[in-house]
């Protein structure tokens, strides 16, 4: 594939070819069916805030001194969902800095949706359904499902239980995920967890579709704790190729809870050395006022186009994509 | 002491892990959603030549190996040493057995060779694409005699044995594709 584009100094020619930017119109006529015949209703929200999600994984970009491009929908679909208890997604562009790799892109097409009064079991359902309408876009066979718990996923790949003492989870990194041993002295265990959670995730067979769930309540993101086990949360993930597609929650509905989670991620930017990021106050005020139970997800739409038309690259279904120094 | 930022990191960047110089072959982004972004690269050791895969935390910085390759004549091999000469300075670098490698069995006094420099030492050499080498051993072709293929083993001025088609003789100049080791032609003195 010729990533630089076509002829001359300057490769001004997409990289997408005719059959991506097909695949890609006829996903988003799906999707727009999907949610159409289910009563979800589609919705736009703003991509620029005087906010931003603190989490520490993820940097915004900033537009002017003190605005953000958004990083997801998710804060403003939430302030509706507390405004008006109905099912709602949006399909649109989401902004991400320094993301760049074969299924990583700054700028990716994201797909959000909330379903007030489902259960996660309910929602992922919805999930793998709406992939396996995706697949048969191209005619492909619907794919077998698996569903596993975080725990099972990571005691599966390591051959052994998760290890409690940090030094031996480390050593997992080293021996399992290639990580530099020097590097991987400087982590802590979250660090780890992600990075032997994404080797595990990109080990699993590509041609079936895997539900990952009850992620440890220090990876919860804004799930909610099962109240079964307050060690876990009802977050769930979806994979299928080899590549992360989905990413939802039982969702996290304290207001109190959500801001002193907002707290923790600037906490750790600070710690990191980075600068902490405005949160959104209007959502907490949201949340306070009250917001539904629902479940919510987000889905990769790039990621989804390279599932169902066979890409590599990211680049084969971005007609433009970020030009690398 | 230069370092690069995993953010830099691109093929062909040169890199210091555990002492040793690496080559980067690929350079992959890897994040979860939510979580830690890394750098999984595949690296080449540029003394052994072994390839192997390593992750980084994003954002991490990796000491910076200084090489740089430069083209040289080859001059002599004095039994332990094979002696390259810079075209401009006359510099003259000695590089050892490990760092010849296999490029021993091509090179051709006064050839223009691609020596890498590693802080100043030659880490390995890269014979040119094509070596005219004389052959000093072969028997003589049997006209009709296809058991071999056509060919028959040619032992050259360097030691180096190739196969050469049944005309070719002892004592004569041939050319070897150095990076394949095999016969492109005769050459006329």
């Amino acid at each position: 594939m010729n990533l630089a584009g076509g002829a001359g100094d300057i490769g001004w020619r997409p990289t997408a070819d005719s059959r991506a930017r097909l695949l890609r119109a006829a996903l988003n006529r799906m999707l727009r069916d999907f949610f159409a015949e289910r009563s979800v209703l589609e919705v736009e929200t703003p991509m620029v805030s005087q906010s931003a999600n603190p989490d520490p994984a993820i940097a915004p970009l900033g537009v002017g001194p003190s605005e953000y491009l958004r990083t997801s929908p998710e804060f403003p679909l939430k302030r509706l969902l507390c405004a008006e208890s109905a099912p709602i997604y949006e399909l649109g562009r989401v902004f991400r800095d320094g993301e760049a790799g074969r299924r990583h892109h700054r700028e990716f097409s994201m797909l959000e949706w909330y379903q007030p009064g489902y259960s996660m079991t309910q929602l992922v359902d919805e999930v793998v359904e709406l992939i396996q309408q995706a697949l048969a876009l191209t005619a492909l066979p619907p794919l077998p499902v698996e569903q596993l718990r975080y725990h099972g996923l990571l005691s599966q790949f390591l051959g052994e239980e998760i290890p409690s003492e940090l030094d031996a989870l480390r050593h997992c990194c080293t021996a399992k995920a290639a990580m530099n041993q020097q590097s991987a002295s400087k982590m802590n265990r979250d660090q780890c967890l992600d990075l032997l959670f994404s080797a595990a995730g990109e080990a699993l067979p590509v041609d079936q579709i895997t539900v990952v769930s009850h992620f440890p309540a220090s990876q919860a993101a804004l799930a909610r704790l099962d109240p079964a086990n307050p060690q876990l949360a009802l977050r769930f993930e979806v994979f299928a190729g080899g590549m992360e597609l989905a990413n939802g929650y039982d969702e996290l509905l304290d207001g109190d809870e959500l801001g002193e989670r907002f707290n923790r991620d600037n906490e750790q930017r600070a710690k990191a050395g980075a600068a902490p990021l405005p949160v959104d106050e209007a959502l907490l005020a949201a949340q306070r006022a009250g917001m539904p139970a629902c479940c919510g997800v987000s889905v990769g739409v790039d990621r989804l186009l390279m599932l169902i038309g066979d890409f590599s690259h990211i680049h084969e279904v971005i007609n433009f994509p970020e030009v690398q120094g | 002491m230069a370092n690069y930022s995993t953010q830099e990191f691109k093929s062909g960047m040169k890199i210091i892990l555990d002492g040793d110089p690496y080559n980067i072959v690929e350079n992959e982004f890897v994040k979860p959603g939510k979580g830690q972004a890394f750098s999984r690269v595949r690296i080449r050791n540029l003394k052994t030549g072994r390839t192997v895969e390593k992750t980084f935390r994003s954002g991490e910085s990796v000491e910076a190996a200084d090489i740089f390759e430069q083209t040289m004549q080859y001059l002599y091999n004095d039994g332990e040493f094979w002696h390259f000469m810079h075209p401009e300075t006359f510099e003259q670098h000695a590089a050892d057995a490990t760092a010849v490698g296999e490029a021993a069995k091509w090179l051709r006094e006064e050839d223009d060779c691609l020596v890498m420099l590693w802080n100043g030492s030659p880490l390995s050499i890269e014979p040119p694409n094509f070596s005219e080498l004389k052959i000093t051993q072969t028997d003589p072709g049997v006209r009709g005699d296809t058991s071999g293929g056509g060919n028959k083993p040619a032992t050259l001025e360097t030691g180096a044995v190739v196969k050469v088609p049944l005309f070719v003789n002892e004592g004569e100049i041939i050319k070897v594709d150095t990076r394949t080791g095999e016969y492109v032609s005769r050459v006329k003195e």
